[in-house]
């Protein structure tokens, strides 16, 4: 009975106290929407200036996915900016000069970054080089490959529809005159339905078993904030053009990734590895094995990045891919990613790219300087990091 | 020889945190004498040497220590080195890359102005080597010189400083026959060129060649300190002081059980360090019973650890030279550890922070780790099997936490030793080799650790128990083999052995 009378607002901040390192990043998030949309006047939360961070945010989201898994293992991968940009460019060839179907050139690029995988994980497993000077190499060799395979051509233009439409379309709609998208709304819902249904079953399956869970009103409260915040995107989406393609794509590989960390074996090897490699080999892990699937995961999720890319430019360029890694590894961290490795989300990770693509976003939209981004971007991701580390001190 | 003694640790105690390592201990060094300090593992030894340096700071113990007449507050090594006291690890520490000349003066490096004078830095480090009768030039890189000649480099270094005393940490327990005659000539010469040595050894021959005087320890108390010229220093009357405990009852009586056919053996094991060169294990044989709990007795360095690793899946990639294994009549060779816990080898090791446990993983997923494979269906892991597996290992060994969503780095090291056995009792192998199981718990732990170890023999598996306890060897195991030096120097029935028996085949030196 006594637990009772602890009063809610007591409980939140005990809440904050001690989950304040997880909590962060969602608290910056909305500062940094709100300083956004104030500052601009409202653009910000226009539902063509949101349609555009997807977008904008899809291609580094799916390299921050990989990049967790390699930071979780404590190795780092350099390259994944050129790889995609290699393999992007691969992409628009076959198909603009060779005249390949465009779901096979995607499917070979795909391949071809699997390849690259092999190899850089086979070097990081098997001869023993560290990941930051292979990939470090790697960032050498592909941006010169890049470089090389569009010497003759410079700046190759993509016409394919079904290939732009992957980082500029948007999901099909039944026809009606209500001047909304429906799919988009109906969506929306099931999305709700779906965290409500998942949320009340993890708390009733940590109430079985005696696990700690927050307050009936607080957890209430949660969902509804939770709720609130799926329903405003897609009304702001559905009142425009609705689901970009490009958030679907990034959502189907969260899902898959989620799945993968939190439910199978591999998963429990990648986080067993990452918090202390030799009990995890003593425990019969294929420590290399699973390392090199990490690696291969990456460059494959860097092709897919590139394919993005350059359906997002409709076009290839020579400079595509320069500096993607340095977003991708700052939205992991910032995502709360360990810097001592053993401990990373994915669904973290996309928190932590919509941060510093919110930030890329809103200063494009003011206008702010180049340097200046890059500057602010650094003191945001440092800043997270010391946090972070500073948190786990304790 | 008279009452000068240049150390004097007075009743110095020192306590970890639910151990008492040094209890009241008294420890006096004459001037210019070869003073050997022996005990079992886990004495005090290397304890009371960390106080004597420094590495334990001032205020961490208590009681004196009067170096010089004086009584010091060292709260760190380079305060006991200004006053003249080195130690030389069994670990060298020396920088492998460097030049020996930059070894020799790293750290009180030879100046002319703001720079180093290099030129002068050479011509000393030739006179110490010559001190140390090691032949070489100065300018090689140290890691081109073997071992022996390695630890000639850090005396050396030792003697750029002007050191007094010398501290020896187990100084040949990696060299070989020359080498180790080799130091000990250097160690009386130093003691005529009036430096104090203090040597700790497990190598009770060797000690009895060269002391003038032998402390021991035992159980972190003082024991006796033995004159080379009045008293008994024969290796018996040595053994007799390090051992002479009567075993409490503190070990529970498991039910009679038959033993059932050899389930388990290790043949003609030969295995060699792939970074030295140097043989490790040297054939070793080796049978375990159904149902049988086998000691494998020896002192620090005799092979043990390295024996369970070599066989289990090899991890650390020692180069195996010869020998099989065989586990349930089938003839084995684990390329890793995964081939060795499916063939029903399991290994819990000494080490459990380092390589047992994934410290910032809770209960569940720890004891899950090895064996995911028989709880997942399809492609996920069923959660809920794992949960109440987990909670039924929880309370079976009684891991004393909140729940099993505690972190384990969190538990007490009882409670972090039973999560590392609990999960390789979710494996059920064969044959469970425990390295050290009780090392660093206190006796409540220990005590409920031996009685699964009980019942897990009970159920028909079989037990190899590594243990440096001399009393929990003799205690627990029905028969155990003695290694010393990578060999196995002996096998005894639990009924006839006794700690003497035990200590000689350890100590035994070839």
């Amino acid at each position: 009975m006594k637990t009772k009378k602890r009063s809610i607002g007591s409980e939140i901040v005990q809440l904050l106290k001690g989950n304040i390192k997880s909590y962060m990043m969602y608290i910056a998030l909305v500062v940094i929407m709100l300083v956004f949309q104030f500052w601009s006047g409202g653009k910000f939360f226009k539902p063509s200036n949101i349609t555009n961070l997807f977008n904008q945010a899809a291609y580094v989201a799916v390299l921050a996915i990989g990049m967790t898994l390699i930071l979780i293992l404590k190795h780092i991968d350099l390259s994944v900016g050129y790889v995609a940009g290699f393999t992007g460019a691969v992409a628009a060839i076959l198909m603009q000069t060779y005249g390949v179907n465009q779901w096979l050139a995607i499917a070979i690029v795909i391949l071809i970054g699997f390849v690259i995988g092999l190899y850089q994980g086979t070097l990081v497993t098997r001869v023993g080089v560290p990941a930051f000077v292979t990939t470090l190499a790697g960032m050498f060799i592909f941006r010169g490959l890049l470089s090389l395979i569009l010497a003759k051509t410079g700046t190759i233009v993509v016409s394919q529809k079904g290939f732009l439409s992957l980082c500029q379309g948007f999901i099909p709609d039944i026809p009606n005159n209500t001047g909304f998208h429906l799919v988009t709304l109906l969506i929306g819902v099931i999305a709700v339905a779906l965290v409500v249904f998942s949320q009340v079953k993890s708390r009733r399956h940590k109430q079985r078993y005696e696990f700690k869970v927050v307050s009936a009103p607080l957890f209430i409260a949660g969902l509804v904030a939770v709720s609130a915040i799926i329903m405003v995107l897609c009304v702001v989406l559905a009142s425009d053009k609705g689901i970009p393609w490009s958030a679907v794509i990034v959502g189907v590989i969260l899902a898959i990734y989620t799945f993968m960390m939190n439910k199978t074996k591999l998963g429990r090897y990648i986080y067993g590895i990452g918090g202390n490699d030799q009990a995890a080999e003593l425990s019969g892990v294929n420590v290399k094995l699973v390392t090199q699937f990490a690696f291969c995961s990456m460059s494959v999720l860097a092709a897919i990045s590139g394919i993005l890319y350059t359906s997002r430019l409709s076009s290839a360029t020579p400079t595509a891919g320069n500096a993607f890694e340095m977003d991708a590894i700052a939205s992991s961290y910032i995502g709360g990613t360990a810097v001592s490795g053993g401990v990373g989300k994915v669904t973290n990770a996309i928190i932590g790219t919509f941060v510093i693509m919110s930030l890329t976003n809103g200063m494009n939209l003011m206008s702010v300087n180049i340097s200046y981004q890059y500057i602010v971007k650094g003191l945001i991701f440092i800043a997270a990091v010391a946090f972070d580390v500073l948190a786990r001190k304790k | 020889m008279d009452n000068d003694y240049i150390l004097e640790m007075r009743n110095i105690t020192k306590e970890f945190p639910g151990v008492k390592a040094l209890d009241n201990v008294n420890f006096k060094v004459r001037r210019g004498e070869i003073h050997c300090l022996v005990g079992e593992n886990g004495a005090g030894k290397s304890t009371l040497m960390k106080v004597l340096s420094g590495v334990w700071k001032y205020g961490t113990y208590t009681g004196d220590i009067v170096f010089d007449g004086q009584v010091q507050q060292f709260r760190t090594i380079a305060d006991s080195e200004a006053k003249g006291i080195a130690i030389i690890y069994q670990e060298l520490a020396l920088f492998p890359e460097l030049p020996i000349y930059e070894n020799i003066y790293f750290g009180h490096e030879i100046m002319k102005g703001h720079q180093v004078d290099w030129n002068e830095t050479i011509v000393r480090s030739k006179e110490m080597l010559e001190k140390v009768r090691l032949k070489v030039d100065p300018s090689l890189p140290v890691k081109r010189l073997n071992t022996g000649n390695q630890q000639l480099v850090e005396i050396a270094k030792a003697l750029s400083k002007n050191c007094r005393l010398i501290i020896f940490d187990e100084p040949t327990s990696s060299l070989n026959e020359d080498d180790s005659q080799n130091l000990l000539d250097l160690m009386r010469e130093l003691k005529n060129s009036g430096i104090t040595c203090i040597m700790i050894s497990h190598k009770l021959r060797e000690v009895t060649a060269i002391a003038d005087t032998i402390t021991v320890l035992r159980d972190g108390s003082t024991i006796c300190s033995l004159d080379a010229k009045k008293d008994d220093i024969s290796e018996a009357n040595i053994i007799r002081y390090m051992v002479g405990r009567s075993i409490d009852n503190v070990y529970p009586k498991r039910a009679e059980h038959p033993f059932g056919d050899v389930v388990f053996e290790i043949k003609h094991l030969t295995v060699e360090d792939p970074n030295t060169g140097r043989e490790i294990l040297h054939d070793v044989n080796l049978k375990v019973r159904r149902g049988e709990i086998v000691g494998l007795q020896g002192l620090m360095g005799a092979g043990r650890t390295e024996c369970a690793l070599s066989v289990f899946g090899n991890p650390y990639g020692y180069r195996i030279k010869s020998g099989e294994v065989t586990l349930d009549g089938k003839t084995h060779f684990f390329k890793n550890s995964r081939e060795a816990i499916n063939a029903g080898l399991a290994y819990v090791t000494e080490d459990r922070k380092g390589n047992g446990l994934v410290l910032i993983q809770d209960i569940r997923y720890n004891i899950s780790l090895p064996n995911l494979g028989a709880l997942t269906s399809g492609l996920s892991i069923d959660e809920q099997k794992e949960i109440i597996i987990a909670n039924q290992y929880k309370d079976e060994i009684n891991i004393k936490a909140p729940s099993i969503a505690q972190k384990t780095v969190n538990l007490s090291g009882g409670n972090q030793q039973k999560v590392s056995i609990a999960k390789w009792l979710f494996v059920a192998p064969k044959v469970l080799i425990l390295d050290e199981p009780t090392r660093g718990i206190d006796v409540g732990a220990k005590y409920e650790i031996y009685t699964l170890m009980n019942k897990m023999v009970e159920d028909g598996m079989s037990i190899i128990m590594i243990s440096s306890e001399l009393p929990e060897v003799l205690g627990m195991s029905d028969r155990l083999y003695v290694m010393s030096e990578g060999r196995i120097t002996g096998e005894l029935d639990a009924a006839d052995a006794t700690e003497e028996k035990v200590m000689k085949m350890a100590i035994n030196s070839n």
